[in-house]
């Protein structure tokens, strides 16, 4: 009699875990086969399957300049957008943590750009970065620097790319950082101030190890993210032929390689191999997170 | 217990149930009923009044039209639902460009010769129908609507301020030939006084223009080979935009962006190879304020084609019948006819060439340039280019090199290689 109802209520709770497991199913691990199949073929996205090629795409891939162009393109507009944003976030979110005046206000206010929706952002940066009539051009001359054809170099772009980037997410990740923050006690704080030291010190010696497990989740998702990243160098590029990322592809990301090859060059096969070794990055890097998570839990 | 598992069941089915709906969709057939036609086009088509007509001819009918302004974008969203047999409308725009490449994927479409379009097809100019035939010949998925036709638009006041002649017969004499074109080009220069007006808008749309007066293929040749090096063309092509870009007379507007749109407006440029397509567009960005500062003449080096498109019923329309009717109708002298009244987009029907309205028509924007003239006269001799599978990635890539040639990001010499390599891989 036990043993039946122990089933049942296992079979109940199998049911009612298992909407995740078909979802995952259909969303996750079907679609994460299917390309492993389509990257090894020829396939071209109308025409459909032309024939089985092995490894071929992959071996194709390893030797793809436009490729790796991508790949250090990506890496690098990730580590320009994100280093800054998590530490002006951190900033911020010290600064909401304080007694402001209309707080809910600041607050609220911070998250704004990241509710704006992400082609006005595009269109409102690429009227600053324009090269004839843009504001930070403007802003250059004023101090009499010569004007930047923000879209021709790889350092220029990168960096309008990194300014949208940031402009979006960093107030996302303050309220984040806010969050934890007042899980803090305010006793550490209070006793910092009866020792003396400043808010300099405070902000170092509780504030930042305090938050360390929530700024290590921030990084993780920003990483994710970064490595995705694709509508800010799109919108960055207007006109025709959008997605090359530049007429020399300087700030073409992965992602947008990757959308290339499929639609534009018709080469699903080939994009299906990019989608896979974009995973196994992303995998890569988020146990290289993993470790380094553990190793500063153990720190401490 | 019993009530937990049979909890369990409904929620299980429900979720299964979910999951069918949302892939059957929602299923309303041709029975007489009221039909809503979708087309999805890009750009302007200019087909408002034809609608209207349509629909009065044919009551219960409505037509909802979707226009995509981004070309790259329409073509990459119409690649995936025509790939992944996703709804694409009832009747979809394919641009020059794109019908090969669809025509690789024929049997998503409905097979116009299997619905009476064998009976009509003398009526387009010869090569409109074999565009959008497969290569055995038996199945044709588009019926065209208009061709590119060229001319070369051109601003009469920045023109009088730089000394050159206004009058549009003046101007063609101006250019009998491209080295003529790059000649006026620098005496333009030479001539206006302001810094921020250049002869030309950018590179690329002179180099396509060239490059598509130029011979009966590009990059590929019938065999669908890449032929980078074996088509002097593209070559001349080159050379000659290198040339304008080292007399320094583009404007570095890249085709389509907004800084391009702003140029229209601004007068940031005197002259742009105009495709009759193109006058809609013109007149568009430019604006009120610039009405009658545009003219229009006839383009170096003779006539030639750039774009003009195809409409084509999907087979996962679901009221394929109707949408024939529409494609036929707009495709025939009526809907053509009030597209070029409305958009000044050129007829693929040479007898309309011949009709008064056509011959006689002019555009008040552009200050009373006969347009029907200066398109249509070119018309009926248009040859046929024949554009590869890939032609869209290798233009894209080349295009790219000739821009990066133009904004000093790259040295000339060095640009033609990248062309030639950008354009080898983008052909694989």
């Amino acid at each position: 009699m036990a043993r039946t109802r122990l089933a049942r209520q296992q079979g109940a709770g199998l049911a009612f875990v298992s909407p995740y497991f078909l979802v995952f199913a259909v969303f996750g691990l079907f679609p994460l086969v299917y390309t492993a199949w389509v990257s090894m073929h020829e396939w071209t996205l109308l025409a459909g399957k032309v024939e089985f090629i092995g490894l071929e795409n992959y071996r194709e891939l390893m030797v793809d300049s436009a490729f790796w162009r991508a790949m250090v393109n990506t890496f690098g507009i990730f580590v320009l957008a994100t280093v800054p944003q998590l530490v002006v976030a951190t900033v911020l979110a010290q600064m909401l943590n304080t007694r402001l005046r209309s707080r809910t206000f600041w607050r609220m206010g911070v998250l704004l750009p990241n509710v704006a929706s992400v082609a006005a952002v595009g269109i409102i940066f690429g009227m600053i970065f324009a090269r004839d009539y843009g504001i930070a051009n403007w802003l250059l001359g004023q101090i009499g620097l010569d004007a930047i054809d923000w879209r021709a170099h790889r350092w220029s772009s990168w960096l309008a790319i990194a300014t949208m980037v940031d402009w979006r997410w960093t107030g996302y990740n303050a309220l984040i950082l806010l969050a934890a923050l007042q899980s803090v006690p305010k006793e550490l704080y209070e006793a910092a101030k009866i020792d003396g030291a400043s808010a300099w010190r405070q902000f170092w010696s509780i504030t930042v190890p305090m938050l360390r497990p929530t700024l290590i989740f921030v990084t993780i998702v920003a990483t994710i993210g970064g490595i995705q990243l694709f509508t800010e160098p799109l919108l960055f590029n207007p006109g025709a032929n959008a997605i090359s990322g530049g007429n020399r592809g300087q700030f073409q990301t992965v992602a947008m390689y990757l959308v290339q090859e499929a639609f534009t060059g018709q080469r699903f096969g080939y994009a299906s191999t990019i989608a896979w070794v974009l995973f196994l990055v992303i995998a890569l890097v988020a146990a290289i997170n993993l470790l380094l998570l553990r190793r500063i839990r153990s720190a401490d | 217990m019993n009530r937990t598992r049979q909890f369990a069941a409904t929620l299980a089915t429900a979720i299964a149930l979910g999951g069918l709906a949302a892939c059957g969709g929602s299923g309303s057939s041709d029975d007489g009923d009221d039909i809503t036609l979708r087309v999805n086009l890009f750009g302007k088509f200019g087909y408002a009044e034809a609608y209207k007509k349509f629909e009065a001819d044919h009551p219960g009918v409505t037509i909802v039209e979707t226009a995509e302004g981004d070309l790259g974008k329409y073509n990459t969203k119409l690649t995936q639902q025509i790939a992944a047999g996703g709804d694409a409308g009832d009747v979809v725009a394919i641009e020059e460009g794109q019908t090969v490449a669809f025509l690789a994927a024929a049997n998503k479409f409905v097979n116009l010769q299997d619905e009476g379009g064998n009976d009509v097809k003398d009526r387009w100019l010869p090569w409109v129908w074999d565009k959008a035939t497969s290569a055995d010949g038996k199945t044709t998925i588009g019926y065209g609507t208009d061709v590119g036709g060229l001319a070369m638009c051109y601003r009469r006041d920045l023109f009088e301020k730089a000394g050159l002649p206004i009058d549009r017969a003046e101007v063609a004499k101006l250019w009998p030939t491209w080295d003529a074109y790059i000649a006026t080009g620098k005496k333009f220069q030479q001539g206006t006084k302001d810094k921020k007006v250049a002869f030309v808008d950018s590179s690329t749309n002179t180099y396509n223009s060239i490059l598509m007066q130029e011979g009966d293929h590009t990059y590929f040749d019938r065999d669908d080979e890449l032929v980078f090096d074996d088509n002097p063309a593209i070559k001349s092509a080159w050379d000659y935009s290198v040339e304008m870009t080292e007399a320094d007379l583009s404007a570095q507007l890249k085709a389509f962006s907004d800084e391009w749109n702003a140029g229209f407006k601004n007068g940031s440029f005197a002259t742009i190879a105009c495709p009759a397509w193109m006058t809609g567009y013109i007149k568009d960005q430019s604006g009120e304020a610039n009405a009658g500062k545009w003219d229009i003449a006839t383009v170096p080096g003779g006539g030639g084609n750039w774009g003009g498109s195809w409409l084509a019923v999907p087979q996962t329309s679901k009221h394929q019948k109707m949408a024939l009717e529409l494609i036929d109708y707009l495709s025939d002298e009526e809907g053509q006819m009030l597209a070029f009244e409305a958009e000044g987009r050129l007829p693929s029907l040479p007898a309309l060439y011949d009709q008064a309205a056509l011959k006689d028509a002019k555009n008040v924007y552009f200050n009373d340039a006969p347009i029907g003239q200066l398109f249509a006269a070119g018309a009926a001799g248009l040859e046929p280019v024949y554009l590869g599978t890939k032609n869209v990635p290798v233009r894209d890539a080349v295009e790219n090199a000739l821009r990066s040639v133009e904004n000093g990001e790259v040295p000339p010499a060095r640009g033609w290689d990248d062309a030639k390599a950008a354009a080898t891989k983008a052909a694989r």
